[in-house]
């Protein structure tokens, strides 16, 4: 059954078909399986990113310091490895440690000091933000051989493409992300926190613990996000990165989340993330426009989007002021 | 431990917000298989003691037993897995999850670590049976009526908890049929044993669903007692606090020089709004108080939203000075020289960050428009008088008004309508939630603005406030004007029998 919340959904998945099809009328190409393989490796650090965005936008909150973590998790990692010599997997470990517990704290200032996530987590951003320059400002280039092993493990599409890595870490990150919003207590209590959190209290859901479950696990793959970041470009850089969280809050509505919380699907933001992907390999394609259509279209289909939303909103809610006057 | 324990059974319950005694020493006592409804006007204690039962707020005084041990929810839902469940009035579920999701947040049935969607639909299934509702489990809350999102709240509470289930309010949006639904509910619930607490402030309800009632007011416990020995009279003269002996009126204005004061200024003809409040006549003349009795619910602050423009009349009209009036909107209102104080003083009156002087001068810079703000002197100068005149205490007109205690607020309040200079001020409950001290300073100052030429509305559930203050009472029942009272009809007495009257006959 469709239900009227997952029309925005439905709506995206289908925009992203009929653009598919389009482009690849125009060129051929794009239906290879290298392109594809591509275009999931390219964003794969963002898609991650927005796994955990989704969580919080679900629960009608929002995270700023997405793009700081991811930076500052690659510079540490860059350093760590590049200039003291640690293992990667230790690194790695260490940086998903720091990342989630900065989300915890930013959560728990959240439930606590009742202060609103916008601000707790713009403070967050500049908080990590200065602890990448901290650590360095240099681009801290990383070769290490078991990040070698790691970037060459793929698996070969038929057709040349590459499913590496980076892209199956993002995809299992879906899977994982998907099943915990819909079939674990805390996913459902998420959607409780975000239809209303007065109720959802009322309820008995704990609504203190999941506040702080929901940035740590922002933060986590902020984290992830970042070590990805670091493969992905074999370095580490601080000034990387800047307004990735925009990107990511731009997803996540696409793909079908109310900003105000309480409705969407983790599988809306893979179609999001596909999305924007396209219009970037589009325009590469294309070869004569200019990378700024890419914000521009972005920019369109985040206008197009909350306009349907709100269009729904009033529809459904017509809906039902017209059938309970029919009951009176 | 006998089994001749009361279900539920609180002792000596105290509670203070901020050193305001919201409870004071309030007993109560649940019986299985009872229907115990807990009546009283707005602010007597009623949801702060439902809210200390069920776990929201922490007593600060006082013990409660359930099944003869003693227990003390720290949250939600331990009161719940304790065996104490609550249907709230409007905050309940959640609009955006199914009903099934709604049924079992927080105890989905699981397997392998995962919600179960299969079985979690069949057992939603099975329960809603029991009250026999046959919906699609699988459709969000949100597409059904408020009487079937009230059964699925009362079957999730009972399922969870079994033993208590408290309902706030559970028919103020059904209509007859569906309440006639809901008490076929109850009534088979209290067959199981269950106890159940049910607030509401529809008396033929109480009498036709109720076993007991206990009544509060102003914080305190007026009485526990059985329905079926308690006439309808005395039961209202319990909520409003009379006795039924007759009291003279204690205020100095004559009926006759009432009269003296002319024709009415202020004419409302055959006014009325569908729904809120049924047509009615109402004439105000210079220098009156008219006052404003009814039970909570009878259309009291209705009648005050109508007058001020906050709801549109949709029929009848106003005349004031012989000249129709188009009172549209509140700024209409305040045009035509209208001010109101309105009940929630908390959330609609004070702006509680601003200083006292901002909020004196706020209704009069509304009046003005932006476009001709009040000089910082002019602003001091009138805060200066008004704190003066009035007592205001601290006398400090820079501090921010949520400091001060409600009765100042209270006058604050006063002081930015009476800078406006209106010639009609309605006040809504102005002696709600303060001292006595305050009180009797507030009375005093409604007598002082009369005497000065302003009219008054007053609404108010203390009777002896009203008998004491106004020159005529006008009596809501039931969303409709009843009565109208003055010289020297004007009692307590007749005030009660007039709410009850009504009552009676309806019942009838």
């Amino acid at each position: 059954m469709i239900h009227a919340r997952n029309l925005p959904f439905i709506t995206t998945l289908a925009i992203f078909v009929i653009a598919y099809a389009l482009c690849v009328l125009q060129f051929p190409n794009m239906l290879s399986t290298r392109v594809i393989g591509n275009l999931l490796t390219d964003n794969a650090f963002l898609g991650i990113a927005a796994v955990g965005m989704t969580f919080v936008i679900l629960s009608s909150g929002i995270d700023l310091s997405v793009g700081s973590v991811i930076a500052f998790t690659s510079v540490f990692v860059a350093v760590m490895v590049g200039s003291f010599g640690v293992h990667p997997l230790t690194a790695f470990i260490a940086a998903l440690v720091i990342s989630t517990l900065f989300g915890c704290l930013m959560g728990a200032m959240i439930r606590y000091l009742l202060i609103p996530p916008f601000v707790v987590t713009l403070a967050g951003m500049f908080l990590a933000r200065g602890a990448a320059y901290l650590v360095s400002t240099e681009s801290v280039p990383i070769t290490h051989e078991f990040i070698d092993a790691m970037m060459g493990f793929y698996i070969r599409f038929p057709g040349g493409g590459r499913l590496t890595l980076l892209a199956m870490i993002m995809l299992a990150v879906f899977i994982a992300g998907i099943f915990i919003a819909s079939r674990t207590r805390f996913g459902a209590n998420v959607y409780a926190i975000g239809g209303n959190i007065q109720s959802a209290e009322l309820m008995g859901v704990p609504v203190g613990s999941t506040t702080i479950r929901i940035y740590a696990l922002s933060g986590f793959l902020s984290g992830l996000a970042g070590i990805v970041y670091t493969l992905y470009t074999s370095s580490g850089y601080s000034l990387a990165t800047v307004g990735v969280e925009l990107d990511a809050i731009a997803a996540v509505v696409i793909g079908g989340t109310l900003l105000t919380g309480g409705v969407g699907l983790i599988a809306g933001t893979f179609v999001g993330i596909l999305l924007q992907g396209l219009i970037q390999t589009y325009i590469v394609f294309d070869g004569t426009l200019s990378s700024w259509w890419t914000k521009i279209v972005i920019g369109i289909l985040l206008f197009v989007f909350i306009v349907l939303q709100r269009t729904i909103i009033w529809y459904s809610n017509r809906q039902l002021a017209v059938r309970q006057l029919k009951e009176v | 431990m006998s089994a001749q324990h009361a279900l539920l059974e609180a002792r000596g319950i105290g509670k203070s917000f901020f050193g305001i005694p919201a409870l004071d020493e309030v007993d109560f006592t649940l019986g299985r298989g009872e229907i115990h409804a807990l009546l009283g006007e707005n602010g007597a204690g009623k949801s702060t003691l439902i809210k200390i039962l069920t776990g929201v707020y922490r007593r600060d005084r006082g013990t409660i037993a359930l099944d003869g041990n003693e227990v003390s929810p720290e949250d939600v839902g331990q009161a719940q897995a304790l065996g104490i469940g609550t249907v709230y009035q409007e905050v309940n579920l959640l609009e955006n999850l199914t009903v099934a999701e709604n049924l079992f947040l927080g105890r989905q049935p699981r397997r392998f670590g995962m919600i179960d969607r299969r079985a979690m639909r069949e057992q939603s299934k099975a329960l809603l049976a029991r009250y026999g509702l046959n919906i699609d489990v699988d459709a969000l809350l949100a597409s059904y009526s408020v009487a079937i999102r009230q059964l699925i709240a009362i079957a999730r509470a009972v399922d969870l908890s079994g033993k208590v289930l408290v309902l706030d309010e559970p028919t103020a949006s059904l209509d007859a049929n569906e309440v006639k639904g809901l008490f076929s509910v109850l009534r088979q619930l209290r067959e199981e044993g269950l106890g159940i607490v049910i607030i509401t402030h529809f008396l033929d309800q109480v009498y036709e669903i109720a076993d007991r009632v206990t009544v509060l007011r102003n914080g305190r416990l007026v009485g526990s007692r059985a329905l079926s020995e308690l006439p309808r009279l005395e039961l209202i003269s319990m909520m409003l606090g009379r006795e039924l002996q007759h009291i003279t009126r204690e205020h100095q204005a004559e009926p006759e020089t009432v009269d003296e004061r002319g024709a009415p200024s202020i004419r409302f003809q055959n006014y009325g709004k569908k729904g809120s409040v049924a047509p009615f006549d109402l004439d105000i003349r210079p220098g009156e108080v008219v006052g404003v009795a009814g039970l909570l619910g009878s259309g009291r602050t209705e009648t005050a939203f109508l007058l001020f423009g906050i709801d549109r009349a949709d029929s009848g009209t106003a005349t004031i000075d012989g000249a129709q009036a188009n009172i549209s909107s509140p700024e209409a209102a305040i045009a035509s020289g209208f001010g109101f104080c309105p009940e929630e003083r908390k959330t609609d009156g004070i702006v509680g960050d601003l200083s006292v002087a901002d909020n004196i001068v706020l209704a009069l810079q509304a009046s003005r428009g932006w476009m001709r703000p009040i000089s910082s002197a002019q602003k001091r100068e009138l805060a200066d008088a008004f704190i003066k005149s009035l007592d205001i205490r601290p006398a400090d007109r820079e501090r921010p008004i949520k400091f001060l205690s409600g009765g100042n607020q209270q006058k604050a309040i006063l002081a930015r309508w009476l800078v406006t200079e209106p010639r009609l001020l309605i006040l809504d409950e102005p002696t709600r939630g303060i001292d006595i001290g305050a009180h009797a300073e507030i009375l005093k100052m409604i007598e002082r603005l009369c005497s000065e030429g302003m009219s008054l509305i007053v609404i108010s559930s203390e009777l002896e406030e009203l008998t004491a203050v106004a020159h005529r009472v006008v009596v809501l029942s039931d969303r409709r004007h009843v009565a109208e009272l003055s010289g020297s009809q004007l009692t307590t007495d007749a005030i009660i029998e007039a709410i009850a009257g009504t009552g009676r006959t309806e019942a009838a």
